[in-house]
């Protein structure tokens, strides 16, 4: 089995809603200094390959209309 | 005109979306139909409401785009039946790529429950039947991920092909919206997604009726399956 790791953010250019009210919260947390947040998402999975991961991130894992995404593979 | 309500495990507007047709056409034995149903025979129109499909796990309407119910729902759209999806079902719609776009989380990050404004646009579309161009609409919006977006040169598309149904009114964009769109169609635009809730907008109780005009256009414009 191969173990896999996909890494999933919002494009570049687009408004990160999340990103921006977590930042939002971090002055009062006392973190100066913190910009440019951005939350994405990991989704882990085994797979008998590698083959169709690129298709399966395309049709379900992201959305390629406002979401980039990384592949890395382990082999086990 | 006999309708089916989509219902998924996490949908939650699917009694209002029924009440709502069988208000539109009292005669009608609208039903709801389970998302792991395949035969829409009989069926004239198709609802895919609001809700959590899936409990919106992942993205918002990602996964009911796999149900078996929607692979039946493609191939309705396709031979040119009516398709409405209200929130998460336009959520599901784009997802499963009858519709252009994506929705995001509200720019606030805020879950917005208010009536508002729309403003009917110039769409070629059954859905639209009751409407005129211009004319203002009351409708519920309910909603946290409702924030329509586009490749540029996609909502340029959009715009040139006349694929806004709805806008939100002057001033009364909730969600960030680009070009302040409330709905859109598809290029043939037999098929309609919206964030707004017309399906609650359609009892003397509850502010506004203006609702039920989506529900009677597909009737109206003599479109079905």
């Amino acid at each position: 089995m191969i173990q896999a790791r996909v890494l999933i953010r919002p494009k570049e250019g687009i408004l990160d809603a999340q990103g921006k009210a977590v930042e939002g919260a971090l002055p009062a947390l006392g973190f100066d200094g913190i910009e440019h947040v951005r939350v994405g998402r990991i989704v882990e999975l085994q797979a008998e390959s590698a083959d169709r991961l690129e298709e399966l991130c395309e049709k379900l894992l992201a959305n390629p209309l406002i979401e980039d995404f990384e592949i890395e593979t382990v082999d086990e | 005109m006999i309708w089916g309500v989509l219902q998924f495990p996490g949908s939650c507007d699917e009694r209002d979306a029924l009440n709502a047709c069988q208000i539109a056409d009292p005669t009608s034995e609208s039903r709801l139909v389970w998302h792991e149903e395949t035969d829409l025979s009989g069926i004239d129109g198709i609802v895919v409401p609001g809700g959590f499909s899936y409990g919106d796990y992942l993205r918002a309407g990602a996964i009911a785009q796999f149900s078996p119910a929607m692979t039946a729902v493609a191939e309705f759209a396709a031979a040119g039946g009516p398709v409405l999806g209200i929130c998460n079902g336009f959520q599901v719609l784009c997802e499963s790529g009858l519709l252009p776009g994506a929705l995001l989380t509200n720019e606030s990050t805020r879950f917005i429950c208010r009536q508002g404004d729309l403003v009917v646009a110039e769409a070629d579309s059954p859905f639209l039947a009751a409407f005129e161009p211009g004319q203002t609409i009351s409708i519920p919006f309910k909603h946290q991920s409702g924030r329509f977006f586009a490749p540029p040169d996609l909502l340029e598309q959009i715009e040139a092909n006349n694929q806004v149904a709805f806008r939100y009114a002057k001033g009364q964009n909730p969600n960030g919206s680009l070009n302040d769109i409330a709905g859109v169609t598809n290029e043939t635009g037999n098929v309609l997604g919206l964030m707004p809730h017309p399906e609650h907008a359609v009892e003397p109780f509850g502010g506004s009726m203006d609702g039920v005009g989506i529900f009677r256009g597909p009737a109206l414009a003599g479109a079905g399956a």
